[in-house]
Formats: structure tokens, sequence, C-alpha cells
């Protein structure tokens, strides 16, 4: 097998050397009642080029082509992504490095994950950004722990709008302590009803989406005026980090924990992961955070360097008192993300976010001309809702069988109550004749 | 690290077995964390003080001081209401390393039960906690 | 010693993004915009965001020049114990960038994506079939992810047969991880200490399980790379209150194909996909941890899971026992097709060589190394093997220097200061990968380092000399952190 080294010379070597007579004898310290009777059932060994064709089997039963035409977000975006990015990501001393516990020769990924923070910092407005996370539902729920063990009270809020995926990841993970979790209804703009917050006692933490799950974009001042009425933690979330690019930040309303989706800078969808979990919040969360942090420090000799810090807060020290289990995050795909925010700019990403609404505008209305109605009239940013047509169901299956064209998400799935509304998203990978095709086709 | 005849412990203080040092003035002490702590610590990089007006009873974990790689406990030596912090302590945690009995101390305490500070150690005492 | 690897060559200074900034650059293909600009309302736009404003060659070079501050494993002997840093594959990364497997939206519909939920289904079964399991979830992102479901899956467990528990037993060589997963399930950490054989005794086991606790939480092999030869009356003593034992898997690497973790009372058990199955560690993640269970625990696994009817796959999220959802999607897809492409590469035969070379790598190095530095357990290891810095102290040399020096030679020190039971520790995993060649030149590294240390202690202190930058000062990075530029 190529990826072992040992001839039968060294491994001779090797065994004198060790005080073994075979290497069955180097298992002796395992018991023999412990040891497998049973070996292991697995496919056969693959060639380099037979595992090559066993790929391309697999990737054909894959509608996924570069065809595609994605016409759907919730949580995973297709943008453009820069060849320059992918090549460098895969460089090997990025890629196969472990976490940065030696500095001096880890500078590459201290100084590229410092600048990421940097960068996070500046687009959600905060002071601090871990160095990331799992995803965007990971991260949020870890927000709402914050919140719950510094406020000692037993009590959080959550917007309906909220990922519908993240609500349940939510629920898990205050399940087993027993945390109360009260979500707020949405109102019929589409937009969560703080007015109901009201009623609901003291909370720790309030969690709001904004662009939410519907695409709108919420009120997030108003958010903020309940959040300060109820001494609760403002906790703000977004699934399409490109809506950073163009509309004010979680920070300029005065969030205190910011938890997001980085997919949509340069990682691909990859059926969902691994994507980025990213996570910041104000100087006064910092040692709150959960997760890896690099700070900014010199070495002996005077000379600037970048080192993994404030760790007092993390398991490998803190154990059972630690702010959190998390070890491996994502760091190469945070990487990443930095890498395609240098590349972008700051006029790059104001760019193309606009063409993302303009395109997505544009969408509403060729599907407002075939029969569509626009259920909620308020600012959305590149997904709004949409009532189809009865037929639509079944050309929309046609639409993805047979021209890889994927035409919004059914919504009755996660809300019952919204029979033929479709969840629609446009990015700038679409084309104006794309949106006209589409419309064409489910006239 | 020090030895142990090298540490400064001040005669006019009470010292608790956790190394805390009291100074008392009135119905109010001075606590703070003593020389023998903050060597064993080496550099202290945060401390983090309880908030003000919070009541503790003697011996309950009232704070944590940190070094790069570890954690400690703080414990309050006496009961009662904390009525100030060493604000200082958050951009300068050294201070408890360069003045551990001056610009370091950690917070002052409203006594709730003053006999409790005959329980403490004098210096001579607490060196023989340390020798045992 | 003569022909050290490491040396030192051109590398660049590189400053900050933002420092390299000039108005008017754009490093990314803009598309043209071919629709009606519509105007936001002004109250809901930001003025601008401050990113850097770089030409593509800015970005390469500035990324080019930083890569080449870092050591990977495609670098040299990456000997870091407790992680397993083996050759990540190629081809691996090749399958995961394949167009339709990196291009597959996780809302596409059942239909769309049967390529991807039967990898994943076959991958559930390979893993299962490895550890002696019934059931797999591919969902945890990483390896404390993966302990938190499966705390999750115990905690739920309890629940269900109507009587909740409140302590977990963890033994004193354990990752910070088990611990802490275990606080977020409301769990009390009772340490248990192993023996001076380093492992632990069925004895210290049943002194402090009892029916308010809810389970036990092993390694096996453990942190100290010593197998837990009573792994079985542990389980039974733990079984017998009924508690269940979770097995932490970061350690797989050392007993494939000899160890089925089913077939000896394991309940439940997390693998960690890079490092037993080759994925990379990417410099901290992404990661992907894989939780396998016992038939009686297959309720209990996060939805949606994959089944399978007439060859057809499909997600279920109707599963009423199940601790619920973990991950907004599926978990690491693109960390489990380089995993499966791993399985499908080195067969079963391959798996188990993998795991006779990776002990045999071990015992080699602690047998050639332990005059050189103190072996607190002389004993048999399995894939790992841990000194400390005690035939050292007398030069007022540590582990600390010793490590930083190996740096200078060319090599990844190991892990250093875990577990936290030896103290100074040293933990050396080389991984089956290394070859006997690279292998001799990393313990005569090590001979020469402790040489130096008698000779010259000075030079240890102030070492790493030919690295980009020398010892840090983490003091002031934690006094005054400055975490964004």
């Amino acid at each position: 097998m190529r990826y072992l080294p040992h001839t039968k010379e060294d491994i001779d070597k090797m065994l004198e050397k060790a005080g073994g007579s075979s290497l069955n004898s180097l298992f002796d310290c395992i018991p023999d009642e412990l040891k497998t009777k049973n070996g292991l059932n697995l496919p056969k060994q693959l060639t380099e080029w037979e595992l090559d064709e066993h790929m391309d089997n697999i990737a054909s039963s894959i509608n996924a082509s570069r065809k595609c035409k994605y016409f759907i977000g919730a949580g995973s975006y297709d943008h453009f992504r820069p060849a320059s990015v992918n090549y460098l990501i895969s460089r090997s001393e990025f890629m196969t490095a472990y976490t940065p516990y030696q500095p001096e020769v880890s500078q590459g990924t201290l100084q590229g994950i410092y600048e990421f923070q940097t960068m996070i910092s500046e687009l959600t407005g905060m002071d601090v950004s871990t160095a990331s996370h799992y995803d965007c539902g990971t991260a949020l729920a870890e927000a709402l722990l914050i919140a719950l063990k510094k406020k000692k009270i037993q009590k959080i809020a959550i917007s309906s709008l909220i990922h519908p995926s993240h609500k349940e990841i939510i629920k898990t993970y205050l399940k087993p302590s027993g945390y109360e979790l009260v979500e707020i209804p949405y109102n019929n703009e589409g937009l969560t009803d703080f007015d109901q917050v009201e009623n609901m006692g003291d909370l720790a933490g309030i969690a709001v989406q904004s662009p939410n799950f519907f695409g709108n974009i919420e009120n997030l001042a108003l958010a903020k005026k309940i959040c300060d009425s109820k001494k609760a933690l403002f906790i703000t979330s977004f699934t399409e980090a490109l809506s950073l690019g163009l509309l004010k930040s979680p920070g300029d309303f005065g969030a205190d924990l910011v938890a997001g989706e980085g997919q949509s800078f340069g990682l691909a969808k990859s059926f969902g992961g691994p994507g980025l979990g990213l996570l910041a919040g104000t100087k006064k969360q910092m040692r709150n955070l959960p997760g890896r942090l690099i700070g900014k420090t010199i070495d002996s000799n005077g000379k600037q360097g970048y080192v993994l810090t404030l760790a007092t807060r993390e398991q490998h020290i803190r154990r059972e008192k630690a702010s959190s289990n998390i070890c491996s995050n994502n760091g190469l795909n945070a990487m990443a993300v930095a890498m395609y925010l240098a590349s972008v700019g700051k006029t790059g990403i104001r760019e193309i976010a606009q063409q993302n609404h303009d395109k997505a505008d544009f969408l509403k209305n060729e599907l407002e001309k075939v029969g569509f109605k626009i259920p909620f009239k308020s600012p959305f940013f590149n997904e709004f809702v949409a009532i189809a047509p009865q037929d639509f169901a079944d050309k929309r299956d046609k639409l993805r069988n047979d021209k890889g064209v994927y035409a919004g998400i059914r919504l009755e799935k996660f809300f019952p109550e919204l029979k033929n509304h479709y969840l629609f998203c446009a990015t700038e990978t679409i084309k104006k004749e794309d949106i006209e095709n589409l419309a064409q086709e489910v006239k | 690290m020090k030895e142990i005849q090298e540490l400064d412990l001040p005669e006019n203080l009470k010292y608790a077995k956790t190394h805390e040092w009291v100074k008392k003035d009135n119905d109010r002490v001075k606590i703070g964390l003593n020389d023998y702590a903050q060597d064993q610590l080496g550099e202290i990089v945060f401390v983090e003080v309880p908030e003000v007006g919070d009541t503790f009873s003697k011996g309950d974990e009232f704070g944590n001081v940190e070094s790069v790689k570890a954690v400690s406990e703080i414990y309050i030596p006496v009961s009662g209401e904390i009525i100030a912090v060493n604000e200082n302590l958050e951009d300068a945690p050294e201070l408890v390393n360069d003045s551990c009995y001056g610009k370091g101390w950690i917070a002052e305490v409203k006594l709730s039960d003053p006999s409790e500070l005959d329980s403490l150690l004098d210096k001579k005492a607490y060196l023989e906690t340390l020798k045992g | 010693m003569e022909n050290q690897i490491g040396t030192s060559g051109l590398i660049f200074n590189e400053p900050p993004l933002w420092e390299k900034s000039v108005p008017g650059r754009c490093g990314m293909s803009i598309p043209v915009n071919d629709v009606k600009r519509v105007k936001f309302d002004k109250g809901l736009i930001r003025d601008s965001v401050a990113l850097p404003e770089l030409s593509e060659l800015d970005v390469v070079r500035h990324y080019t020049r930083l890569s080449q501050w870092n050591f990977g494993v495609d670098s040299g002997m990456y000997p870091l114990g407790s992680c397993t840093m083996k050759y990540n594959p190629k081809t691996n990364d090749v399958q995961a960038s394949k167009q339709e497997i990196a291009n597959v939206h996780p809302l596409s519909g059942d239909d769309a994506s049967q390529g991807a939920l039967k990898l994943m289904y076959d991958l559930q079964i390979m893993l299962a079939e490895i550890t002696g399991m019934h059931s797999t979830t591919l969902q945890p992102a990483a390896g404390a992810h993966g302990e938190l479901a499966g705390m999750m899956i115990i905690h739920a467990f309890h629940e269900k047969n109507g009587r909740q528990r409140s302590k977990i037993i963890i033994p004193d060589t354990a990752h910070g991880t088990n611990p802490a997963s275990a606080t977020l399930c409301d769990y009390e950490s009772i340490k248990v200490s192993s023996n001076e054989q380093g492992v632990l005794t069925p004895e210290a086991v049943a002194e402090v399980m009892d029916e308010d606790t809810a389970g036990i939480m092993i390694t096996n092999p453990n942190t100290l790379g010593l197998f837990e030869e009573n792994i079985k009356k542990i389980a039974d003593i733990v079984h017998a209150k009924g508690g269940l034992v979770y097995g932490d898997g970061a350690n797989m690497n050392a007993v494939m194909g000899f160890v089925k973790p089913g077939e000896i009372g394991i309940d439940v058990m997390h693998l960690n996909l890079h490092k037993t199955f080759s994925t990379p560690h990417g410099g901290g993640g992404p990661g992907s941890g894989p939780v396998v269970v016992t038939k009686e625990l297959e309720p209990f696994l996060p939805f949606p899971v994959i089944t399978k009817q007439n060859n057809k796959y499909s997600l279920s999220e109707d599963r009423p026992d199940s601790i619920g959802r973990l991950h907004t999607f599926f978990g690491h897809f693109g960390v489990m097709v380089k995993a499966y492409a791993y399985i499908l590469s080195m067969g079963a035969e391959g798996l188990k060589n993998v795991s006779e070379y990776a002990v045999l790598n071990a015992n080699y190095i602690k047998e050639s190394l332990k005059g050189t530095l103190n072996l607190p357990y002389d004993r048999p290891c399995m894939h790992e093997c841990v000194f400390n810095d005690e035939k050292q102290a007398e030069f007022h040399i540590t582990t600390m220097d010793m490590a930083k020096r190996l740096l200078d030679f060319g090599f990844h020190p190991p892990t250093v200061y875990f577990p936290l039971v030896v103290e100074g520790a040293f933990m050396v995993e080389p991984t089956e990968t290394e070859s006997k060649q690279s292998i001799d030149e990393f313990i005569d590294a090590v001979k020469a380092i402790a040489k130096e240390a008698k000779e010259n202690p000075e030079l240890l202190h102030s070492a790493p000399i030919i690295t980009k930058v020398s010892r840090l000062d983490e003091v002031q990075a934690a006094r005054k952190p400055c975490l964004r530029g």
C-alpha cells in the first residue's frame, strides 16, 4: 500500500529493537479474549484509478453539475468561488498542519486567522471574533448558552424566523440542562413580532436572525430596545454572510453576540458541510466566548508574532468548568473565507451584495408576472417567500430532474400553515435569462 | 520559585490556609493574594473579581486568578458583602505579582461576623501550614 | 548530529493584509449586472466595509508567504501525541472537490442527491463494522461534537428509562473535552485515577460507580498509549449498576482489525475522521466526529438518519426518541468523502496494517529513546509513548526546551505537558506513515538534544533559533489581548 513505507527488512529490524517476535506479538498487551475473532468485512481495496472510477459513478448520481441553476438558499448559497482561493487553501502547509500549538512554526495559520478575526469583526461590527465554529446553528446554540450561564436566568427567547435547523440544534443543546426555550411568533409582514416578548417574563437573552429565514430584514433597532427593557443579552444571527457587504451590521444595532454562517464567502456547498460557523461578541463578552482566539504579541527578540491566547477559557485547561467543549473548529475554512474576503475586497463585496438583491428583486417581479403572489412586503436581501400557483409542485420537480434547475424550497415542511409557499433565492451566479427561462417554464 | 524563608509575609496581616491575606480596618477588611500564592501562580494574566454588592460566606469561591495555562480559584477568608473591588486589575493584572499587599489588592468586604477574624492565621501559623 | 534536516532558507516578511491595501484594487472577477439596480432604503445599509483592496497576485503572494511559515505533515514528521498526524492522501482531496460532490446543495431533495446519501450510508456501515457497533451517525462536526452527541445519547437513554443520573466517571488520563462535554449534559465529572501501571482497575471504578452515575468515559488505548486491559470487567461493573460505557475513539488508529469496541462492552463511542481516517487537520479543522452505538441506543441517534429501501436512499426525521439535530445539515460531508476514499483505498487488510505499523513505530521509538529520556511507564505501548524531562531536570532543561529545540532540527515536537498524570509529559505518536528512516532521524535528533541539554543548556533555553520567530510572549498576549488589527 503506497501510504505505508515499511519494507520487510525495516519491520524485522524494528521488531528486534522493539522486542517483538512478530507484528502480532506487539498486541500481546491486549488480553486474548478482548481481541476480535471476526476480521474486518470491508469492500475490497481499490487502486487510485479504481477509486476515481468508483467516485465518478457516485458523482453521476448527484444532480449538481456546473449547469445547475440554484434558486434556493436557506442556509447554503450558490456563489462564485475564485480559483485562487481554492488553489491557495490547498497548499499543504495550511491543510496538513494541526492547531497552532507551536507558534514558532505556525505563524502562517496564526497570522491568517488573526486577519480573519479582524475582517469578521469589521463585517459584524463587533469587537472580537473567535477563530471559528462548526456552523451557524452550533455557534448560535453556544451564544445562547453564554447568555444563560452569565445571566443566571433559566429562560431564553428565539425568533420563530431563525433557520428551522438552527432552532432544532438549540433545542438539542438546551435540553439536557433543562433550560426553557420560548419562540417569538412572526407577524403578517414576515418579521418577528417583538410585541409578543413583553409577556414572556425574565429572559437571559433574545435571539433574532436577520435577514430572517423568509429572507426579510428584521427591525434590529426595535429588537435592541426590547432586549434592553428586559435586560436580556441581544443575540443576532445570519445565514447569508454576503448581506453584511451591504446591510448595516449587528454591531450597528448594539448586538452583544453574533452568530453566523460563512459558507457564502468562497466555500463549496458540499451537501451542507463543512461550512463555517462565525461567532463574535463585544469586548465585554470576550472571556465568555468558546473556542480558539488568536492574539498579537512579540517574540523574545521583540519581533511581532501571533499566538493562541486566553486559553484558560478552554477545555484543555479548565476541563469541566470550560466555557465550551469545542476543540477542533473549522480553521481551514476560516482561512479560505479570509482569502475570499481579501480577494473580493471593499468594493467587490458591496457590488456583489447589491447584485444579489437586484437579481432577487428581478426574480420576484418575474414570478409575480406569471401568477405568483408575494405574501410579505418587508425589505429582503436575496431570498423571499412566494405563493405558487396550484400546478407549480409538479413543474418544479420536472425542472429539477430534467434541467437541474432548483426552483424554491417548499416552506410547508417547516411552517405547516404556509401551504404552497416557497422560499426563493437568487445570487450573482444567476443570469437575467436564467430568471426569464424559469418564469417561462412555470407559467 | 521562592524558598519559604524568602517569602514576604507582613506581620500585621492575617492569612488563610488558601493563601489569601486579610487586613482589618474597623468593620471592613481588605483581601488579596499573598506572596506565596502570587509566586506559585507565576505571571498573572487575568483576575476575575466579584461584583460589588455580592455576598459570600467564608470559604466560598469569589474569584479566579489566571496565568497563561492555569486557573486558580480565590476563596473568601471571611463572610460578608463586597463593598469594593480593585478595578485596576482589569487592565493591569500584573499588579498582583508586583505589589500583592499594595496595589494588587482584590476586594474590600464588610464583615458579617467579625469573630471569624480570630480563626485566621498569623504569619507564624501560616508558615507552618506551608511546611506541612 | 550530521545532516540535520532543519535548516534556514529564504522566506519573506509579510505584513497584515490591510497594510498592503491600495484603494481601487480588486482580486476577484466581478460579474456584470444584467438586471435593474434596486436601491435599498438608506436606513438599512452601511457606509462601507473596511476590507482590504488587493489584486489577485497580491492575495496569492500574501498567502503563499504565510504558508511558508507553517509546518505540516507534508513538511516533515509531526509526532504530536494523541493527534494522529498521519499522511493525508491527495486523492482524498481530489474526490471531495469533484464538481457534483462539492456543488450539491443540502436541500436538493433525496432524488437529486442519491450518490451523496449512498456514500454516507455506506460509510456508516463501514465505520460500524470497524468498531463492531450497530449504527452510526455522521452528523457531529468534530471529535468534541461527537462526545457531546454521545453524552446526550446517554442522557436521553436514562431519561427514557425514567430516572436521570447526575454523575459520570472520567479517568485522570482523559482529554479535557471529556469533562467539558459531560458538563454540557449537566453531569458532574467524577475523577478516577489510573494505577501505577497507567491503567484503570475494576476496583477503582467499582468504588465510585453507583446508581446515580450515568456511566464512564474511557479512551482506549488511553492517552498514555496503554491498552486498558480491564475494559471488559469495568464495563460489566458499570452495566451492572445501569450505567453506560462511552468510548473516546481518538486512539482507534492503534487497534483496527484487532479490537472491536462493540465486542468488549462499549455502548457508544466517537471516531475522529481527521485522526484515524486520514482527513487533514487544516490547522484546526474542519474535522468530523461520527458516533457509533449499540442496537439498544440506535433510537437516540440525532436526526435526520439515512434509510435505504429498494436501493433508494432517503433522509428521515421521524425519530421520536432522537436527541435531536446537531448540525444545520448532515455534518461535514466534504470530510466524510475523504474518509470514505481512504477506507476504500486501504481495504480490511490495509487498515489492519495501519494499526500494526503504528504500534511498531511507537514501540521502536520507546525502546530507542528510553535511555535518553525518562519513561514513566516502562511497558509495551500501543500507538504512542509518553516520556518526560526527569533526566534533564539537573540541567534545568524542561520538556518545553527540548520541544522548541526539535523545531531547529526540522521536526514538529510531540504533544507536551499532556496527559496531566505525567509531569512534564513528552508524548510521541509517530503514526504508521512514518518510515524507519524518518523515525531514526527523529531519534537521533532527540539524542542530540539530550546531549546538548548536558553540554550547552543555554542553547536549549534560547531555542528555537532558525524559525521565523523565536519564543513568543504569551503573557503579554493574555494580559493585553489584541485580537484584531
